[in-house]
Order: structure tokens, then sequence, then C-alpha cells
């Protein structure tokens, strides 16, 4: 078995004059949820179009599941809901998983006992013999999840799978990638919800302007710490000290705000202040969240509201823009 | 093999629940209960004349021959509408809302998809033209007397011919929206027959050159070249070889024609085939 589901190495796309995906090389290893993050237009449906073989890479190479990319065969073990799915909406949700088994091989009772439970699993049993046109969109959402786990496979991509969602409905979801991380299926999943992100992937990767610009496992060692004091003084020369254990250190009037790598970072810190005779009131310290480093990572443009800029942040968030 | 089958399936079960089969069967249905009353209306009144005037028996025939052959131009006219309209959506449409991502994701080669929407486009073209003209046929025979001298072979080539249309509309949904195809294919299917006729006139004055543009555009387009064979084929030899009706055919299209039609289907599916696989999705 590969130790990667996913390896690209320089993969590229071109449309035309139009460059829409400069440098995919990434590495996804089996059994891991990834997240694949970045703004609007920053290369991430084609990146996947290009690893499900949609799309024909302008340039590059990749492998899936020890396959290389468009691979007939590999994809019997490969799962797929696109962002916008549309279905033949004329069938019903019982008939589309059947044609959709049917097509991944499966027959007889075997197709349809699977039919039947995933339904189940994505409750909808009691609506699979009405016409997938007659289903809300959270509901073609799900019947969309539940195709793309028919055959059990080993790699699941999912673009957007809560976007239509409501919080029971992305409960369920989670749930569900849940399962398949326990079952050691690799998820890929593309998503603008950063809390679903953060709670259900092992690792992000940050794709900006075609290019897979970091690597993140989601160890909240890894991220860097929030950190916010308030002080007795605060000296030019107290500030320029703090720069050893910390990053980006900013001063309100008596309140410090900063970023150390690690926690261990903290009690060298505050050490260091009462030896410098500085009175310490308050500390607050937090894993840097997954939207700060987005908005860090994508900059001025992710941060515009004319791009798909992630949720607005909450009080925790608004820290360190 | 059998993705191919499942897909042939679903376009025929896309064909009923989405009511285009439905709207075919109304529209053939019409179409044949108008070709039966006006039939015998015509007829009742051609017998009328005969018993007055006392024509022969043969006039009667000719003129009864030239009603049903009127009801299958239409006929064929009407199928090969409805042949476009089968494939012009089934491809291209899923191509544009994005349907086809799901089956393309699946270990089915995208050949197999074309090939199973082509199938499964052919059962409705069959179905839809064996039920016309066998109905104008029908009609012909129980109301008029009218029996083709031949039945089998001039069927097959308007099927063809349905086929054939089809084919390249398919073809061109693998690349265009299903209006653009649609232009694409009828705007063919014009150019054949405005060539057949300059080819029949061509022949007619001895006019070379308007032969050879007619015979070059049915080469572009042979579905004009296919209705004159099947129609020479389908009228008794006393009336097409008077040479006075609308459906007489004075350059019959050679085995030769029909060979190339078959190719052109054959080409144009492997064609859209090729298309189809090196589109991106």
């Amino acid at each position: 078995m590969a130790a990667f589901a996913i390896e690209t190495r320089g993969l590229r796309k071109d449309f035309g004059n139009k460059l829409a995906v400069r440098d995919l090389t990434l590495n996804v290893p089996q059994g891991e949820v990834v997240g694949f993050l970045g703004p609007n237009g920053a290369g991430k449906t084609t990146s996947m179009k290009m690893l499900l073989g949609l799309v024909r890479p302008t340039a590059g190479q990749g492998v899936l599941l020890g396959a290389p990319l468009g691979d007939v065969a590999a994809r019997r073990r490969i799962g797929f809901l696109p962002e916008h799915f549309r279905f033949h909406e004329w069938l019903s949700g019982r008939e589309l998983l059947r044609l959709h088994g049917g097509l991944l091989g499966l027959r007889g009772a075997a197709l349809a006992r699977e039919a039947e439970d995933l339904l189940a699993r994505v409750r909808l049993s009691e609506a699979a013999g009405r016409r997938v046109r007659e289903y809300s969109k959270g509901m073609q959402q799900r019947l969309g999840l539940a195709q793309a786990l028919l055959s059990s496979p080993d790699l699941v991509f999912l673009d957007e799978p809560t976007s239509g969602l409501d919080p029971l409905g992305r409960v369920l979801v989670r749930g569900i990638i849940e399962d398949l991380r326990t079952r050691g299926t690799t998820v890929f999943l593309n998503s603008h919800l950063l809390s679903e992100v953060e709670r259900t992937c092992d690792r992000v990767l940050f794709i900006r302007a075609g290019r897979v610009i970091r690597d993140m496992p989601l160890d909240e060692s890894d991220r860097g710490i929030e950190t916010e004091m308030r002080l007795d003084r605060v000296t030019p020369e107290l500030l320029q000290g703090l720069t050893r254990f910390a990053r980006e250190v900013r001063a309100d009037g008596t309140a410090v705000r900063l970023r150390v790598d690690s926690e261990e970072r903290l009690p060298e810190m505050t050490l260091w202040l009462a030896a410098q005779t500085v009175g310490l009131y308050h500390l607050a310290a937090r894993p840097l969240s997954l939207e700060a480093v987005f908005v860090e990572l994508m900059g001025a443009e992710a941060a515009d509201g004319s791009s798909h800029s992630p949720a607005p942040a909450g009080p925790e968030s608004e820290t360190w823009p | 093999m059998t993705s191919v089958w499942l897909l042939a399936r679903l376009t025929l079960v896309e064909a009923l629940r989405r009511r285009i089969a439905t709207a075919a069967l109304c529209v053939g249905a019409a179409f044949l209960l108008v070709f039966g009353i006006g039939l015998h209306f015509i007829h009742r009144d051609i017998q009328a004349h005969a018993q007055v005037h006392g024509p022969t028996a043969a006039i009667q025939a000719a003129a009864l021959v030239v009603v049903v052959m009127a009801g299958l131009y239409a006929a064929t006219f009407l199928a090969m509408m409805a042949a476009v309209v089968f494939a012009l959506d089934t491809l291209a449409g899923e191509i544009g809302s994005g349907v086809i991502e799901t089956l393309c994701t699946k270990p089915v080669r995208r050949s197999s998809i074309l090939l199973g929407k082509w199938l499964g486009c052919v059962g409705l073209v069959s179905g839809f033209t064996l039920l016309l003209l066998g109905g104008v046929l029908l009609i012909g025979r129980a109301i008029g007397g009218v029996t083709p001298p031949h039945v089998l072979q001039p069927l097959a080539l308007i099927l063809l011919e349905g086929v054939l249309l089809m084919t390249v509309a398919l073809a061109c949904g693998t690349r265009m929206s299903p209006l653009a195809s649609g232009m694409v294919v009828f705007g063919l299917y014009g150019l054949a027959f405005v060539g057949g006729w300059v080819e029949q006139i061509g022949t007619m004055a001895g006019n070379a050159s308007a032969r050879l543009v007619g015979i070059v555009a049915s080469l572009v387009m042979p579905s004009d070249a296919l209705w004159r064979l099947a129609s020479y084929l389908l009228q008794p030899p006393l009336v097409r070889d008077a040479g006075i009706t609308p459906f007489t055919v004075a350059s019959v299209p050679s085995n030769a024609m029909v060979l190339w039609a078959v190719g052109y289907v054959a080409v144009t599916l492997g064609l859209a085939a090729r298309l189809l696989a090196t589109r991106d999705l």
C-alpha cells in the first residue's frame, strides 16, 4: 500500500491564456482528513478536478492510491461529492444510488443493501422513493454524500459538503467524516467553513494563486499561541526585549499582544518580565485560530470583502488580524 | 459493458420521466390522426371522381401513392427533428449542468458514457421513427389500399438517417451547448436538403456542375440522399418513373452513399468519443 493517498508534483493548469493552477505539489498521507483552503479563485476546484481526472493537467504528474491521475480502475476506490452537485433529478433517491452503485460495479442484493444502508446513514430512508427534484438542498447534499460513500472508497473528495446544511446536517456530516477517519479512509475536504475544517481535519493545505503555500498539521502546538498581557508599564525597550520570545509584538497602552511559537516560551517570558521588575496583572494565551492563520497567509486579498473571506471573526480571533 | 447498458437504460428512463417520450407519442398520434382523416377524405373524393369521369384504376392508385408519400415525407421530417432533439440535451445538457461529473468520476470510460447514451438514443429514434412511418404505411394500406413495393429497406434507410442526425447532434454536444449543437445539425440538414434539390435539378437539366454540387452536399451530410433512396424504393415503378410528382427521384443515390452514411456514423461516433475524452469538465 502506498504511503500517500495523493501525491502530486508540479501540477499545472492553463485555460488558454489564463493560469488556473500554477504548481500543485502535495502529499496527503493515507487515512488523514485533509482540509484544502484558499480564497475564491485560488484554484481549489480546478486542483480537485485535476486530481479526479475531470480536468487534464497542462503539466506535472500525480498519483492517487498508487495509480496515475485519471486511472479508470482506481476510481472504484474513490468517492466524490462535487460542490455544485447536480444529479438526474428525475430519478428517486434510491434509484440514483443504485445507478451510481451499478457504475461502481455493485450488483443485485449487495447493491440494494448498500444503497439502503447509506440512505439510512444520511437520514433519507423515508424520502428514498421520492424524486430528487422534490428534495430540499440539504437533502440533495446528503444524498450526494451517500453517493460519494458508495462501495466504501479509500479516498473521498468532498467539495463544500456542508454548504447547504443546517446545524443538524453539519453534525451528521461531521459524524460521517469521523467514521471515515476511523475506517482509515482518506478525506480531502474543500470547505470555506473554517470552524468545520478545524474540527474535522488532521491537517490543512493552503493554496493561493494556484500554488500550495503551506501544509500545516492541525496540531495546536504547531500553530503558534496568541498571547495577551496587561503590564504595569510598557516601554520601547521592554517591547524590544519581548521580541526574543515572540513575534508581532504590539502594545496598546499597558496591554501587549504578541504571538509565541509554543507554550514553552510563556514561562520563560514571564520569568524575564519578573527579572525586569515589570508587574504582570493579566496573561491570556490560546492557540492561533485557523481563521487567523488563513487571513495571515492569504493577506489583503482574503481580508478583502470582495473575495470569499472566512466568516466574520469573533472576539477571540480579532486580536491578531 | 454493463455500464454501457446502464447508461443506455438511463437515457430511455430519462425520456420517459422528463416526458420527452410522452410528448413525442402525443405529437406522433396527432400526426397520424390528421393523416388518416385527410387520406380518408382524399380517397373518398378520388373514388367519387372516378365514378363520374372514369379514369383508370392506375391513375387513382398513383394519386393515392403520392398522398402516402407526402405522409411519409412529413413523418420522416418529424422523426428527424425528434432524433436531433432526443440527442441535444442528453449529453450537452449534462455537461452544462455538471451532472456528468459524478458519472465521469466513476470507474467508467467517457467513451462508454457516450456509447451508452448513443444506444439509448438509437432506441428512442428507432421507436419513434418506426411508430410514425409504420403508422403512415398501415393507414395508407388500410384506407387507400397503398402497398409500397419495398418496406424494410426504405425503413432501414430512414432509420439510418435518424441515427446519422442524432449521432452528429451527440457529437456536437461534446463541445457545444444544446442550442449551438441544434443550430449546427439543423444547418447541415438544410444543406443536405438544398443539395439534394440542386442534384435533382442538375440531373434533370443535364447540368453536371449542379449535380456535382449536390453530390458534395450529400457527402457533407448524407441525410437527404438516404431519404431519396428510400423514397425511390417506396414508390411503385409506374409512379416513380413518370417523373411528375414531388417525390420523383431523378438522381438515385447509390449503395456507395449508404456505405458512406454508415461510415459517417461510425467516424462521427469515434470523433465524439475522442472529443469527450479530451475535454475538461
